[in-house]
Formats: structure tokens, sequence, C-alpha cells
């Protein structure tokens, strides 16, 4: 699994010393603790599952954002800083937060209200057996490669940090993360999320502060991208978020804005939140309808503050380090994570290694560790749900006692686990394989989207629709995919002119559209289900009164769905004006 | 199931989240301060001029100890899980 070179000694980006390991041992401890304490709250399956569903909206809205703040959002996205500058900041202000707040204020209480433990449970009652088959286990096979990814990823940091070989690395990631999932379920994952988020902004927060002191505060900062920069357009580009054209690869302003919206914004982005049951098992865990609603939302503020802590690292490396300054001017530096010369993923590191003093450096190790764990705990937990009861349960052995379907969840996370191994093993062969994955992996959520909401809102739709839609719509995209000059590596074959961002983003939409082009004629054709199995399910046929927390009505404007969201509308809105 | 701890006493206690990450915070904080102590200011070169484990380290405590004071005054109470069995059990299909 591991290669033969990783025998031979290496030196580390990072000098870690005996503070900073005892920084990342506590770390540790805590999170194994919080693991034993959670395991005496489990008394039933749902609890295990969904932690009982007690959790405050405040806790699940920060586990929401965590869950999603793993590898490739801390290295991605500060990769993407050093490389485009502000135009990344549309993964976050518009290709995130419109979608969970529409998660939030619309779709939330169809998930909630009708107490489905999984988003594949939510296809099978609304269109029946064959599209949540389809649906459970192309989800299913995602995880686990994702999950290998997550694990790859952060062993190789392990040993680029602490000169630990891959192998070790990544049993010993694994041990720790399969051992705080058995031991608490999903209530120990969601707590650990809510310290890693902490611990990630402590490790985040004073690397920002510091190099932006470093290179003379953000007016320093904009003047030395100006400077490094090819061109006055180039620059340009770098320090304003819109037209965004160097990051979408599309030259024409107008259509990389429409890339940007429609592609980003509304295809893969609606795709990705509103139906990533990674993110929404956080908010089915929270203590009441309104809670749930308000999950996404209360998560969407500290999400609109993550670029500045994730995406300014990055742009400050690309002018403060001197590997990422070469890398970036297109010169081949040597060393980096892999091994196999600096990337623009290695941008962190190496500004860790430049300003952080040892103490502050070991909670920046304990930080990247948590967040690369949060990311496969997620997998792992989604997985385990989604394979215990939509396929287990649904398709395999049926109508046994509770206590047996806990037995294979905990046995499916262990074999999640030791299948993960193994993924890695395949990611680290492949050494582009993550960037095939996320393209692969964002146009499967499209067609998911368009069903998903043809579904919730169209009673006529009817399940033949349903699954014909999901795998036409895949297959189309992959189609795209294959023609398109990069988006599956030398596979492609490039008939048509797209590559990079533009591929996927085309790749979506056409999966999008076929979706519903195809699920609307076919449900004119079709038989549509009763009206009456259709309640909780579809929005014409759901009492208003079942849709919004009694209560909510009584709290004050602070703790209600609504007004939050408009906040976060509006500061959105106007950071899009400022940068 | 029985509950082993807080059969009588009805508010989280060191389950509370917040209580977890105030210590969590608090002592890295501490550990930071110490570590400033200790070393001097070796740091002050590797960080562009600043004192960073000084200033980290006391911003840390401070949130820890927020945290901490928080669940304090207004302490959450543990919700009984066997209360209500109906909500507990598996929606039937």
């Amino acid at each position: 699994m591991s290669s033969v070179s990783s025998v031979l000694p290496m030196a580390t980006i990072i000098d870690a010393n005996f503070v900073d390991y005892l920084i990342v041992g506590i770390y540790f401890a805590f999170v194994l603790g919080i693991g034993v304490m959670a395991r005496r709250q489990v008394s039933d399956s749902v609890d295990f599952f969904l932690s009982g569903r007690s959790l405050p909206a405040w806790v699940t809205g920060l586990a929401f954002v965590s869950a999603n703040l793993g590898a490739v959002e801390i290295m991605g996205m500060s990769a993407n800083g050093a490389e485009f500058g502000l135009p990344t900041l549309h993964y976050f202000w518009i290709g995130a937060i419109p979608a969970m707040l529409f998660l939030g204020v619309v779709m939330m209480p169809f998930y909630y209200g009708s107490k489905v433990r999984s988003v594949p449970e939510f296809m099978l009652r609304r269109f029946g057996p064959a599209a949540h088959l389809v649906n459970a286990i192309s989800f299913a096979v995602a995880q686990l490669l994702i999950a290998g990814i997550n694990l790859y990823l952060l062993a190789s940091i392990i040993k680029a940090m602490l000169g630990w070989e891959l192998w070790v690395s990544l049993v010993v990631a694994a041990v720790v993360v399969l051992t705080y999932i058995t031991l608490g379920g999903l209530s120990a994952a969601i707590y650990n999320e809510v310290l890693q988020f902490f611990v990630i902004v402590a490790a985040l927060l004073p690397l920002t502060l510091i190099g932006l002191h470093q290179v003379g505060g953000y007016g320093g900062l904009k003047d030395k991208i100006t400077e490094a920069a090819p061109s006055a357009a180039d620059a340009d580009a770098q320090l304003n978020s819109w037209p965004g054209t160097n990051l979408t690869g599309i030259d024409n302003e107008v259509l990389s804005v429409i890339g940007i919206v429609l592609g980003l914004g509304f295809v893969l982005s609606f795709g990705y939140w509103t139906t990533n049951f990674v993110e929404v098992q956080r908010a089915m865990a929270s203590d009441s309808i309104s809670s749930a609603r308000k999950t996404p939302i209360i998560g969407a503020f500290p999400k609109i503050l993550v670029p500045f802590i994730t995406i300014l690292p990055g742009m400050i490396a690309a002018v403060a380090v001197a590997e990422i300054v070469k890398t970036k001017a297109g010169d081949t530096v040597p060393g980096g994570a892999s091994g196999e010369g600096v990337k623009f993923n290695d941008s962190l590191l190496y500004l860790m290694r430049d300003v952080l003093p040892n103490g502050l450096l070991g909670i920046a190790i304990a930080g990247l560790l948590a967040a690369f764990m949060a990311g496969m705990a997620a997998n792992i937990s989604a997985f385990n749900t989604v394979f215990s009861y939509d396929l287990w349960q649904s398709y395999a052995v049926k109508d046994r006692d509770d206590g047996y379907y806990l037995k294979v969840g905990r046995l499916a996370t262990v074999g999640a686990t030791v299948i993960a191994i193994f993924t890695a093993g395949l990611a680290a062969n492949f050494d582009n394989i993550m960037d095939y994955l996320q393209t692969l992996f964002g146009f499967f959520n499209a067609p998911l989207f368009a069903t998903f909401i043809l579904g919730m809102f169209w009673k006529r739709m009817t399940p033949t629709a349903a699954w014909i839609g999901l795998v036409a719509g895949t297959l189309s995209a992959v189609t795209v995919a294959f023609l398109s000059e990069d988006a599956f590596g030398t596979a492609s074959l490039g008939v048509i002119g797209l590559s990079g961002q533009g591929a996927s983003f085309v790749a979506a939409g056409v999966a999008f559209t076929v979706d519903i082009v195809l699920s609307v004629a076919i449900s004119l054709v079709t038989k549509p289900r009763a009206a009456s199995e259709l309640v909780g399910l579809v929005y014409s046929e759901t009492p208003r009164e079942t849709l919004v927390d009694e209560n909510e009505a009584g709290y004050p404007w602070y703790r209600r769905t609504v007004p939050l969201a408009s906040i976060a509308l509006a500061l959105v809105v106007v950071l899009n004006f400022v940068f | 199931m029985a509950q082993p701890t807080g059969s009588k006493k009805h508010t989280a206690g060191a389950l509370d989240i917040r209580n977890v990450i105030g210590a969590l915070l608090f002592v890295y904080g501490v550990i930071l301060l110490v570590t400033r102590l200790v070393a001097g200011d070796e740091g002050g070169e590797n960080s562009a001029g600043v004192n960073a484990n000084l200033w980290a380290g006391l911003a840390l405590a401070a949130v820890g100890a927020g945290f901490m004071i928080w669940s304090r005054v207004r302490p959450i109470v543990v919700p009984e899980h066997v209360d209500s069995p109906e909500d507990l059990t598996p929606p039937k299909r």
C-alpha cells in the first residue's frame, strides 16, 4: 500500500517540538474523551444515528459547517487563494450561502417533518424503491471513495509535518476516527466537529493575522500581489471577485458571470448543500423543527467568514513564502507535502513554517488534523446510516429488532474504515484523483437536486420518472466529462473545448437539464402516486402548520428562521459589492 | 438505559459542549503563555515581530474561560431521552 520510498527517512517541512506534540496529544485526549462520554448517553438506535434529536441549534449549526470544513476546504481553498486570489470567494458567498439558506427556509421542514433518517430514505417515501436504490448505492460508494481521499490527505499531511511514514499515519488516523465514531455515534461526531471548529479557528486566525502583519496589512498584500502579477489585468482579476474569468477559464466576462451564478451558484451548490446527507444529517439531529431549519442558517454566518482565514493565508503565502512565490511564477520547486514538488496545496504548510512559533504551531497542527478527521468522520457516519437502514434493512435482511441494525451499523463503520484505508491507497497512486472525484461527485449531485426539487413541488411527478431521470442525468454529465478536454484527465476525448472549472459547471448544467426534461416528459405519460401518500413529502399536499414550529412565532427575532436568513443574505450581498 | 451519572442532576455538567470547548481552549492558552515565559521571545523573529504566543495565549485563555462561565451562568437541562418513547421509535414504512 505504501510506497517503498516512504521507508527512507524524510526531512519534515515543519519542525515540531515537544510543546507542539503536547498540544496535539491533548487534542486527541479530548476527542477520545468525548467518545467515551457520549457513549453513556446512547440508548437506542435512533439515539445512535441522530443523537436523539436533542442538540441545540448553535451546536448543530457549527457542526454543519465543520462537517464541510475538511481537507479539501482548507487546503483546496487556500491553494485556490494562492493561485487565483479573491475570485475563490465565490465558492463561499455564491457557491454555498444561498443554497444553505434555501435548505433551511424551504427544504428542511420536509426532511425533519417526515422523520426520515437519511436523504435516500426521503427518496424511498416519495418515489419508492427504484429511485431509492439508485440513490443509496451511488451515495454509499461515493462516501467510501471520499473517505479514502480524506484519509490519504490526512496521512500525507501528518507525514509532511511529523515525518511519520505514510502507512503508519494512515492506520493511526483510521484507528482514531474509528474509535470515536464507534464509541459515541453521531453525537460524538457532532461534538467533535464543534470542538474542531474552534481549534481550526484558533489555528488559522493567528496565522492569518501574523501573515497580514508581515506583508504590511491588506493594503500591503494588494500592493505585493500587483507587483508580482505579470500584467495589470492579471492583478485586477486576482483582486476583484467578479467577473472571475481566471477562476472559470471563460474569457468572456458576461459568460463567466453566468457560469459562476448558474453553474456554481445554482446547480452545483444547491445540488451539494440541499441533498448532501453528510451535512443534512447534522440538522436532523437538532431538538425541534425550528432548530433544524436554523441549523444551516446559523451555519451560514461562520461560513461567510471562513474564506478570510482560508483564502487570505493562501494569498499571503503567494507573496510572502519563497517556495510559493516561485511556484506561482511558473518555476518548479522541489519538496512539498507529496515530496514530488511544491504545489499550491502546500501554501498553508509553508506559511505555518514561516510565521508560527512553536506552541502556536502545535495548535495549527492540531487544527489541520482536526479538519481532516472531521471530513472522514462525516463520510463514515453518513455511510453507516445509509448502509444499515437504506441498503441492509431495506433490501437484504428485513424485519429484525433494533439492536440487530445497531450492530450492523457498528460493523459497517468498521468495514468502511478498513475500506477507506484501501481507497486511500488508491488515491495515493493517482496524484490528481482528488480533482477528478470532486468533478465526478459534483455532477452526481446535480441530477439528484433536479429530482428532489421537482418531487417536492410537483405532485404529478411519478416514481418511474424519478429513477430514469436520475440515471439519465448522471450518464449525460459523465458523457460531457468524457467529451471535454480534461475533466477525466487523459481519458477525456477533447471533443468539446471545455476545461477546468468551466467543464464541471457545464457538465452539472447538462445533467440538471436532462433530468428535469426527462422527468417532466415521463411523468406526463406514467401514473402518479395517490395524493394521500404524499402528505409531508410534497409541498402542496402538506398542511402548512406541520412545516413550521408552533412555538417559533413566540421567539424573539434573533431566534426565528426567516429574519436570520434575511440578515445572512443581506450580509453576502454587501460583501459581494465590497470585494 | 439507566444513566450512570447525572441521574439526580439535570444539568449537563461536564457533558455540556461549552465546558469541553472552554477547557480545551483555556488549557491551550495556558500552554502558550508558559511557552512564552520559558522560551522567552524566541517566537518573535519567527512571527514577523509579533509576540505571537503571548497574545494568542491570552486570547485563547480568555475565550476558554468565557465558554466555561457561559455554561455556569446558563446551564442546559439534559433532556430525559426515555420521557417520550413515541418520539424515539423508528418511523414505520
